[in-house]
């Protein structure tokens, strides 16, 4: 018996552990291991160079400036996307006018609200690249020419040919197609709260912001600290939508992020050795991001 | 788009429109607040709106002729011209992309399920010297960004020939999927009953049998679970196809396929060919949503939260 199970466990874990290691955890294992290489990717030959692709990355003007803007999309983001999801979930939950024997209720229509909400997020992230690069289309675009139709058509933004919108025009397509997700998230967290509690705050005569802040978003917040590295770890990436929404890193690199640095540093300028160290320090920054939420968040975690 | 105008009035708007004196006679409350459900409602239908517009205006100039595209995005089709989508379908080649999508997804949904199922049974059922590092060595796979390990992984792939295969997309899927996978699963199967399996064990069964026979059946609900997630993800993979299946134009993914004929189109400019077949692409997995709903929305909120 006891062979057979150590026989059985084995059997088990051997091929999925094994294409793990090999497509996964080998390939992690190695980029650390590149990142002090000056390796080109194209050829075989290479040589340790110690921290110079660190030196190089510490002098880039173009990291810093792809780091400020996924620092930017890091703070601005999860703030936005969500605030929007409470609001919407609170709304749909909470918001609706009394009924008679519920103490609180959706407004009318919440199911359906959240079926349509949900839509951008079962669509792939090349499918809203592309719908949003022809919907900002400054001439014929879906935008300009709803601008154009409630009479705003003399400012015709030149969307994301425009070094100071094209970021905030990216930021947009990532919250469009974000928030839903998080507006059902938080809508199954708030289900779960009991409904005397919402009870006992009406009777003491709380209207609804303050049934928000004072019992909905304390009891959610385990839930909003998850959705926050979630979208955290979005913010950081945003390589889809701009590598097709934008053809590049945009206007005078206005919406370079690292991980389309990294992509044609290995993939177009063959520097291999300089995009791991690229990788590195993304990784570096996705820690430090998630250790401080975790511990900002950290709250006495609320028992009921 | 206003998204960036909306946060602003959040929190705070609701607070004008339910004043003070509100509270005092508001206990019982049916009425409190017919301007705020008057707010609210327009809030959600403009979100709705935002959501659905782009969507329906990518339909809409589908069945257009370019020439209307450009001078009358907004309107509607005088004539509905559905060349566009059989353009698309055949000449644009998203027929075979299509195609090829399911292949490879088929493939690896298969490959992840099964696999991970199987490890994640034996993590959560069976004590061996290792079990936790096995265990923490997948989950660990979680939090590391994709796009780390991909210059590697190019190299990794290239020395075994498997660049621009999809065997080769189908085994690194899998093996991207495993951790969540893995990770969900294993808190399922701890969550069953041990009674059946023991019943079945002593009955005589193999470990294997009983797991097949036994364990699998009952881990139903988790399996549909994860496996929608896993689909959704891999049906709308970018990234990976995009470095990892660059060899051959009719090789292509779906999303891979789409975005190349959305750039060779600045050349031919068939604009409605280009918006079919973006429509081509939503629909399956609107239509799968919409018939589906409840299980996604479930199955992608309970990885989130657990």
């Amino acid at each position: 018996m006891q062979h057979g199970k150590y026989r059985f466990i084995a059997g088990f874990l051997v091929v999925p552990l094994a294409i793990y290691g090999v497509f996964v955890v080998s390939p992690f294992v190695q980029a650390i291991y590149y990142s002090f290489t000056n390796w080109t990717g194209l050829s075989s030959k290479f040589k340790m160079t110690g921290l110079k692709n660190y030196q190089r990355l510490w002098d880039d003007e173009l990291f810093w400036k792809a780091l400020g803007h996924n620092l930017l999309l890091l703070l601005v983001l999860p703030l936005v996307t969500l605030g929007l999801g409470l609001f919407f979930a609170f709304m749909l939950n909470v918001g609706g006018r009394r009924r008679k024997n519920a103490a609180v209720a959706g407004v009318r229509g919440s199911g359906f609200y959240k079926i349509v909400y949900f839509f951008p997020q079962v669509l792939s992230i090349a499918i809203v690249a592309l719908l949003f690069k022809f919907a900002y289309n400054p001439n014929s675009g879906a935008i300009n020419s709803f601008l154009d139709a409630i009479g705003l058509g003399s400012l015709h933004p030149d969307w994301l040919g425009d070094p100071d919108l094209a970021l905030w025009c990216v930021t947009a397509v990532m919250v469009w197609s974000n928030v839903g997700f998080y507006v059902v998230l938080f809508s199954a967290g708030m289900s779960a709260i009991p409904k005397d509690f919402y009870e006992a705050a009406l009777l003491d005569g709380a209207n609804r912001v303050q049934t928000f802040f004072r019992i909905t978003l304390p009891l959610l917040w385990d839930t909003v600290q998850t959705g926050w590295v979630y979208m955290g770890i979005m913010a950081l990436d945003g390589f889809a939508v701009v590598q097709i929404m934008m053809d590049g890193p945009g206007p005078d690199y206005s919406t370079e992020v690292l991980t389309y640095y990294l992509y044609t540093k290995a993939f177009t300028d063959g520097q291999a050795g300089y995009a791991t160290a690229l990788g590195v320090a993304l990784l570096i920054v996705t820690m430090v991001f998630a250790g401080i939420v975790m511990k900002l968040g950290r709250r006495e975690r609320l028992e009921y | 788009m206003t998204v960036q105008a909306e946060p602003s009035d959040r929190p705070d708007a609701p607070a004008p429109a339910a004043p003070p004196e509100k509270r005092a006679r508001g206990v019982g409350g049916e009425r409190e607040g017919g301007v705020l459900n008057v707010f609210s409602h327009g809030v959600l239908v403009i979100w709705g709106l935002m959501v659905t517009l782009p969507l329906l205006w990518a339909v809409m100039s589908a069945f257009k002729t370019d020439k209307e595209i450009f001078s009358s995005p907004w309107s509607l089709p005088k004539s509905p011209d559905f060349g566009a989508w059989s353009r698309a379908w055949s000449q644009a080649h998203m027929s075979e992309y299509f195609l090829n999508s399911i292949v490879v997804v088929a493939g690896s949904l298969f490959g992840t399920m099964l696999l991970g199922a199987m490890a994640a049974y034996v993590l959560a059922r069976f004590d061996f010297p290792g079990n936790r590092f096995v265990y923490y060595l997948f989950v660990g796979g979680m939090s590391f960004p994709v796009i780390l390990a991909l210059v590697p992984l190019f190299f990794v792939m290239k020395n075994m020939a498997l660049l621009n295969t999809y065997h080769g997309l189908i085994l690194v899927y899998i093996a991207y999927s495993l951790p969540f996978t893995v990770f969900f699963l294993t808190g399922f199967f701890r969550t069953l009953p041990t009674s059946v399996a023991e019943a079945a064990l002593i009955d005589g069964a193999s470990h294997t049998r009983t797991f097949f026979q036994v364990m699998l059946p009952m881990a139903k609900p988790g399996l549909i679970s994860v496996g929608i997630f896993n689909f959704l993800g891999q049906w709308n993979q970018y990234l990976l196809p995009a470095v990892l299946n660059v060899g051959d134009d009719d090789k292509k993914l779906l999303p891979q396929g789409l975005v190349a004929l959305a750039a060779s189109q600045r050349y031919k400019g068939d604009w409605s060919g280009l918006f079919a077949g973006l429509v081509i692409a939503m629909l399956p997995v609107l239509a799968a949503y919409i018939v589906f709903q409840r299980q996604v929305q479930s199955g992608l909120t309970a990885g989130a939260l657990k």
